[in-house]
């Protein structure tokens, strides 16, 4: 599907930090600039331990100067794109794509509500923009840990229209999904952006809601889960194989480096086409994909390797290859 | 300049108001593909016509509802382009979506936006109200799938010396080359204004005029960039006044078009010619109909038709010979600059970056 995509060089053009661990870059591209739509990504190549790995980035802001605009959390648990990112200086060069949209804003909507869960906020404020240029009926609702990680909440309370409420976790503060599809009018849309449990509920409060499940629009990083990246180990008895999963590493990464063929296509859990039958968990599996529903997850019977992973212990699958 | 023959961020007619039923019809928009179908509310919607995932075209599935199913793998997508079901199962992929393309239904037909959305402004739609069947009367047609630049319809429309030769023996009269004409324009019209003072009148003028004598005939044909066309054409006894803008003793009409480009070499050409006077007669509307376009092909635009695509066919073989402009040709060429300008300031999005050299 991206055999089409065009990859050109780009030099890192300035970075600022915008908190502790949030970095915007300033990528400024060799050839040629596209304008990127709100809600829109570019592919960028990092470099991790040596091979060079493909992450999506939401463009920030509409880039009406012809430079593409990043920004990047520094994640501990990170599959290591983010540390590489962060290992750039300004001079450095990479090789990016040309802006892609998996979450692209509906125009002419009577009202919308944006929500942001931490670094969601990049395709939410470039959202944002846009909603406020046109002129449209919003709000943003921004959820976060600590006060100090509320990047961009200074320019989406400047912009004109702009309905911002921030819900800092550390403070008590929680973001009910359920009060903001309330408040929505009948036809509106909701587009959420944040880790996997706000997904979950986004789309479980939606459903309850019984409003147009094409209405509610989200994208999620695929390295969000409930809890945190551990290293477990993967069977695969009818391969009489074992494979350890990396805590910075995806089973389908790991499967991949280890030699076993596995399907996949997004690698960010939506299409499903990775997922692998589970014969045995010992331990907790942390859904993390957005294709399987809610009953399906607590079955427990699948997985996509591409984003779910297990929190410690270890997972019999089975790829489908057989001998 | 631009290689680009089209702009995109503009509206373009895609068809007749009556052809567009709750059923999928295909069109081919400057190179878009689009399926066009009328909701149960009535509303058009247009969609890219390529399903999102083996992009066979809807047009080839049916409808459920306001919903297109695709006739290859059952994928429903409602009348915005959003997936609303996904075969075999659960959850529906958040990214699954066709392109829809802003629609505006107005004066008799449909017309599409296929640029960038964000940019699709309804006041930015031609003005086109002497098709609305109220004070105008007139039945127009098609020539869908045209093999010619649509800006070769502009030129022709936009310099009518060519009736003496390609329609002689009908409307074609020596008055109108021999008559000097002026040119004006605007950021998004250009107009060609040629007044013949004291003329024999043509037959189908003379006829409809019903009076006897000389006449001051009128030939005024307004562009709005980029493809629609409005010719206010017609006669009044000499000395009545109507050069000076009293026509209450003429009789006058309209040659309308709408050109779509279909591709950078075809395209969807929506004509009609409409007129104030006897606006009951039936009879007459039909035969003013057939007399530009007809199943003998012998009509006006019959004839046009011929000679803009055997243009065209010299044009593909000769993708460098330049035209060569003559002074009848001003209109054309102002109307041409007005669209040259629409698609560079939507190219200056694009415009390559200053910096490194690819390396």
């Amino acid at each position: 599907m991206d055999a089409k995509t065009f990859w050109q060089r780009a030099r890192v053009r300035s970075i600022r930090d915008l908190t502790a661990d949030i970095r915007l870059f300033e990528l400024e591209p060799a050839q040629r600039f596209i304008a990127p739509a709100p809600g829109g990504h570019i592919d960028v190549t990092v470099q991790i331990d040596g091979r060079p790995v493909v992450r999506s980035y939401s463009v920030v802001g509409p880039c009406n100067d012809g430079v593409y605009r990043i920004a990047v959390k520094l994640l501990p648990d990170s599959r290591g794109g983010s540390s590489y990112m962060w290992s750039l200086q300004e001079g450095a060069k990479l090789t990016i794509s040309e802006p892609g949209n998996h979450f692209e804003l509906f125009r002419g909507r009577p009202d919308y509500v944006l929500i942001a869960g931490g670094i969601g906020i990049t395709p939410i404020y470039s959202m944002a923009l846009a909603l406020s240029t046109a002129g449209a009926r919003f709000r943003v609702l921004y959820a976060c840990r600590d006060a100090a990680d509320l990047a961009f909440a200074d320019d989406l309370r400047g912009l004109p229209g702009t309905n911002l409420e921030t819900f800092v976790a550390s403070e008590d503060q929680r973001l009910s999904i359920p009060d903001a599809i309330t408040s929505l009018a009948p036809d509106g849309e909701m587009y959420v952006c944040g880790p996997i449990g706000m997904l979950e509920d986004a789309r479980s409060a939606w459903a309850a809601s019984e409003r147009p499940i094409e209405r509610l629009r989200f994208e999620t990083f695929g390295n969000s889960g409930r809890y945190p990246s551990v290293s477990f180990t993967v069977k695969l008895p009818l391969l009489e194989r074992t494979v350890e999963v990396a805590k910075n590493q995806t089973i389908l990464e790991a499967l991949e480096a280890a030699g076993i063929e596995a399907m996949y296509d997004c690698r960010r859990g939506e299409c499903g086409l990775c997922a692998l039958d589970i014969l045995e968990a010992d331990g907790v599996i942390d859904h993390r994909d957005v294709f399987f529903s809610e009953d399906e997850k607590a079955q427990g019977h699948k997985l996509c390797a591409c984003v779910s992973r297990m929190a410690g212990g270890s997972v019999s699958v089975d790829t489908g290859e057989r001998r | 300049m631009a290689d680009k023959t089209f702009p995109l961020n503009a509206w373009y007619a895609a068809a007749w108001s009556h052809e567009i039923e709750h059923a999928l019809a295909a069109r081919k928009i400057c190179g878009k593909d689009l399926v066009l179908y009328r909701t149960e509310a009535g509303e058009v919607a247009a969609l890219e016509n390529a399903c999102w995932h083996r992009l066979l075209p809807l047009s080839l599935g049916w409808l459920k509802g306001d919903n297109v199913v695709c006739g290859y793998h059952g994928l429903e997508f409602n009348a915005n382009g959003r997936c609303t079901h996904m075969t075999a199962q659960k959850t529906i992929n958040p990214s699954a979506a066709v392109q829809s393309y802003p629609v505006i239904e107005r004066h008799r037909l449909v017309w599409v936006w296929p640029g960038d959305p964000a940019q699709a402004d309804p006041a930015k739609m031609p003005d086109f109200h002497w098709n609305d069947g109220t004070e105008y009367v007139g039945e127009g047609g098609t020539y869908y799938s045209l093999q010619c630049d649509y800006r070769l319809i502009v030129d022709n429309l936009m310099d009518l010396t060519h009736e003496t030769y390609v329609h002689a023996g009908s409307i074609g009269d020596e008055n109108i080359t021999e008559t000097p004409f002026d040119v004006t324009h605007t950021d998004r019209t250009a107009t060609v204004t040629r007044w013949m003072k004291g003329i024999e009148p043509p037959p189908f003028w003379k006829k409809n005029l019903g009076k006897p004598g000389l006449v001051d005939r009128w030939q005024i044909i307004n562009f709005q960039a980029p493809s629609t066309i409005c010719g206010d054409v017609g006669v009044a006894p000499v000395g009545t006044g109507a050069p000076e803008g009293d026509r209450s003793q003429g009789v006058h009409g309209c040659f309308l078009a709408a050109i779509t480009p279909e591709t950078e070499t075809s395209c969807h050409y929506f004509w009609n010619f409409v007129r104030t006077f006897k606006t009951d007669d039936e009879d007459l509307t039909r035969a003013i109909n057939k007399a530009h376009v007809n199943p003998e092909g012998t009509g006006l635009y019959d004839q046009d038709a011929f000679v803009l695509q055997e243009q065209q066919k010299v044009i593909d073989n000769n993708p460098r010979m330049p035209f060569y402009n003559l002074n009848i040709d001003a209109g054309a060429l102002w109307a041409r600059r007005l669209i040259d300008r629409m698609i560079s300031d939507e190219s200056a999005n694009l415009a390559p970056l200053p910096g490194e050299a690819a390396e």
